[in-house]
């Protein structure tokens, strides 16, 4: 049972259904929210909160609220900016995210995030983690360096193809996306045409020898910024290099 | 700025400008002060080769390109060449290997109008012993303004090739294992065809000033820095010269073939590296000749010296007058190299005026594979010489194995022997001069050495000259630079 209800975000009052979370209802309304975890058909899990908006003056993760009538929403204020740009910056550090030689340069999330808010070098020290590269499999490689935790991965094996490839192991600064097998995912049931080979945000899980196919101009991001897809009024780009 | 100190017997030389990074160079003297070696050493950075441990082999060619900020896309050519054959796909389509050819005559043309205008000339017009005050890049830009658009605009021509081509001026990736990602459009194309003639009668009106400068000076040039050597360099099958693809030829100081046509897949049958305790930089030499007589030069010089002829008009033209001068025999002058140079200039002008008239250069068929290998070399003829890439990929399809020698490395005997000779012929007593200082400093500057790649290592480096005897004892120092110390 679905009722539809009015919510406003920054002073816009948007029609919204009571099954529908914040993100969802502002996406059919065509307001952005950022996000790197979120996405559509899979569960949210809420672990990377750059999606936070302020409900009524709290901050509430928008992927996993849901609505509910007269909801006061912003979403675009000074301190959310600075709140999610310090979120990305985090992001950055954490790994080992060298955009110059990513092929997913253009493609990426994170960078087109980084981008959009205007992020140029992270404030924070880098941590250069020691993370590995799990390339056994003859189609899909698995660059740890680039893992954000979206957790996408672990989720989309699950609902979208009915396998159980991925799982987090470890914790805190050794937790990484492990596969089920024990000498990496060249041993799992995981296929390149998986949909969980394609959900990835980052450069984390690649398809094999097709990086930097996509000349530097013809990239998703080069043409205009992250967020434009669902924004009735895009941005301007500023282009992604 | 020059600093010298002369505590009791010591006397040093830093850094030397107008060189592409950094470096110190030590001449040592026998007990009658005579000179015995000179010693250019570079803090060598092996860290690369660590760093691509593991990586995924596509990604080389975009990668490699962190090793050096001022020459990146001859890595990324000679990367993705080896990387064509990881993946059997050397036999490029003819849109892929002109869209090849086009960004390395492009950063050819850059890089040789870069480092004729910027950081040769100065020398050239005002004389080695002018005050390095005027002496510079400002100093040309005030006295022959045009000279100095000249420089600008030629590096930004073939800037924008680079662009076209590549993706982006610098840490580009349009060549990728067994092709390209792109092709040049109609209006791309037009628009380098539009300012192209004035690029071609520039790189001509460089070659004329070169080749005179060169003729003028003769008496001051024969001996100045000169000595014989082996030349290597890659020819096309005919020994054509040909400074993208091809096969290695050797020849000695009289000219005669110490090898010809190696397929450079081989290249470790007949080049070795020899490692010196002093130098962190190796030294490479023809194995048949042993490391006492088997280094060889490589760049321009070695280039003009040992092809065969060269395959377009205007350019061949030039490099028969260059070999008329020793009648028909390789040229032994260190300073030679710059009227080579702005031969290769012009050959380069003239291969991208071919090139953009040829409509492969619009066609869509951009990538071939063929056979899987798991080990691989791709060399490319550099504007500094030939730059050798090596690497072993595991059945995973990642890097196990990289060694990499860099131009400069394969310069680096002959810069030793040039400021060697420069030393010998300089040096009175034992004191640094400022005249020796800056003829160290033009001598090294003749090989356009990239000791930022050789080192692998980024951004600037400062150069120190210092005098020793035989004990090792300092005698002299003398910095020049940004940073004399
Ligand atoms: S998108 Fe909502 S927490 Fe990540
Ligand atoms: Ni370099």
């Amino acid at each position: 049972m679905t009722d539809s209800i009015t919510i406003s975000i920054d002073g816009v009052e948007i029609p919204a259904e009571t099954h529908h979370t914040i993100l969802e209802a502002a996406d059919k309304a065509g307001i952005y929210i950022p996000r790197l975890c979120a996405y559509p058909g899979l569960k949210p899990n809420g672990s990377c909160r750059v999606c936070t908006v302020l409900v009524n003056g709290r901050p509430q993760t928008a992927c996993t609220t849901p609505v509910m009538k007269g909801m006061v929403i912003q979403n675009e204020t000074p301190e959310l900016k600075r709140l999610r740009s310090n979120l990305i910056e985090m992001l950055f550090v954490e790994g080992n995210h060298y955009c110059m030689f990513c092929e997913k340069s253009g493609n990426c999330e994170l960078q087109g995030m980084a981008y959009r808010l205007g992020i140029k070098t992270p404030h924070f020290p880098y941590l250069e983690p020691k993370r590995e590269i799990d390339a056994t499999h003859p189609d899909v490689l698995i660059d740890h360096n680039r893992c954000i935790f979206c957790g996408r991965c672990i989720q989309a094996s699950k609902t979208f193809d009915g396998k159980n490839v991925f799982q987090y192991i470890g914790r805190t600064r050794n937790k990484k996306v492990g596969v089920n097998a024990d000498d990496g995912l060249g041993e799992t049931d995981f296929a390149a045409t998986d949909r969980a080979a394609q959900v990835c945000p980052v450069g984390a899980i690649l398809k094999k020898r097709v990086g930097f196919k996509i000349p530097i101009g013809k990239r998703i991001y080069d043409r205009s910024p992250i967020g434009s897809e669902i924004e009735v009024q895009p941005k301007d780009a500023g282009s992604a290099q | 700025m020059a600093n010298v100190a002369t505590n009791g017997k010591r006397i040093v030389i830093s850094p030397v400008t107008r060189v592409e990074g950094h470096g110190k160079v030590t001449i040592l003297l026998d007990d009658d002060n005579k000179v015995t070696q000179a010693r250019l050493h570079i803090v060598e950075f092996r860290g690369f080769e660590r760093f691509v441990q593991g990586r995924p082999f596509w990604e080389i060619p975009v990668l490699v390109q962190r090793l050096c900020g001022i020459c990146p896309v001859s890595h990324h050519l000679a990367a993705a060449k080896a990387m064509d054959r990881i993946v059997g796909g050397e036999k490029l389509t003819p849109t892929a290997e002109k869209i090849r050819r086009l960004m390395h005559y492009g950063q050819t043309l850059q890089s040789h109008a870069l480092h004729f205008f910027h950081l040769v000339s100065p020398d050239l017009l005002f004389g080695f012993d002018a005050d390095p005050e005027i002496r510079n890049v400002i100093g040309v830009a005030r006295k022959f303004p045009e000279l100095a658009v000249q420089g600008v605009m030629m590096r930004k021509y073939g800037q924008e090739l680079i662009k076209a081509t590549a993706g982006k001026k610098i840490h580009g990736t349009g060549a990728i294992p067994g092709g390209v990602n792109k092709n040049l459009s109609i209006e791309e194309r037009d628009g380098f065809l539009k300012d192209l003639p004035q690029i071609v009668q520039w790189a001509r009106s460089a070659l004329k000033l070169a080749k005179e400068y060169t003729s003028e000076h003769l008496k001051e040039l024969a001996d100045f820095g000169t000595f014989e050597s082996n030349h290597l360099c890659l020819v096309g099958p005919s020994g054509e010269l040909d400074l993208y693809h091809g096969n290695l030829r050797a020849i000695d100081a009289g000219g005669k073939t110490i090898f010809d046509q190696v397929d450079y897949q081989n290249y470790i049958d007949y080049i070795a590296e020899e490692v010196k305790s002093w130098s962190y930089m190796k030294f490479p030499f023809i194995k048949s000749l042993g490391p006492e007589n088997g280094w060889y030069r490589v760049g321009p010089l070695a280039r003009i010296n040992a092809c065969t002829f060269i395959d377009t008009p205007e350019a061949e033209a030039a490099r028969q007058e260059f070999k008329a001068l020793t009648g028909g025999k390789p040229n032994a002058m260190t300073m030679a190299y710059h009227w080579a140079r702005m031969i290769e200039l012009l050959h380069a002008a003239e291969k991208i005026q071919t090139l953009l008239h040829d409509p492969d250069l619009q066609g869509t068929d951009l990538v071939v594979k063929g056979e899987r290998r798991y080990e691989t070399v791709g060399l490319v003829e550099a504007p500094r010489g030939t730059l050798f890439h090596h690497y072993e990929v595991n059945e995973h399809d990642q890097v196990t194995r990289c060694n990499l020698i860099v131009s400069t490395t394969n310069n680096n005997t002959p810069m030793n022997r040039a400021v060697e000779k420069v030393a010998r012929d300089y040096l009175s007593g034992t004191t640094i001069t400022e005249g020796l200082l800056n003829r160290v400093e033009v001598a090294i500057r003749a090989y356009d050495p990239c000791l930022s790649c050789a080192t692998h290592a980024m951004g600037q480096m400062p150069l120190a000259v210092e005098l020793r005897d035989r004990r090792g004892e300092l005698l002299d120092r003398r910095a020049k630079g940004v940073d004399a110390r």
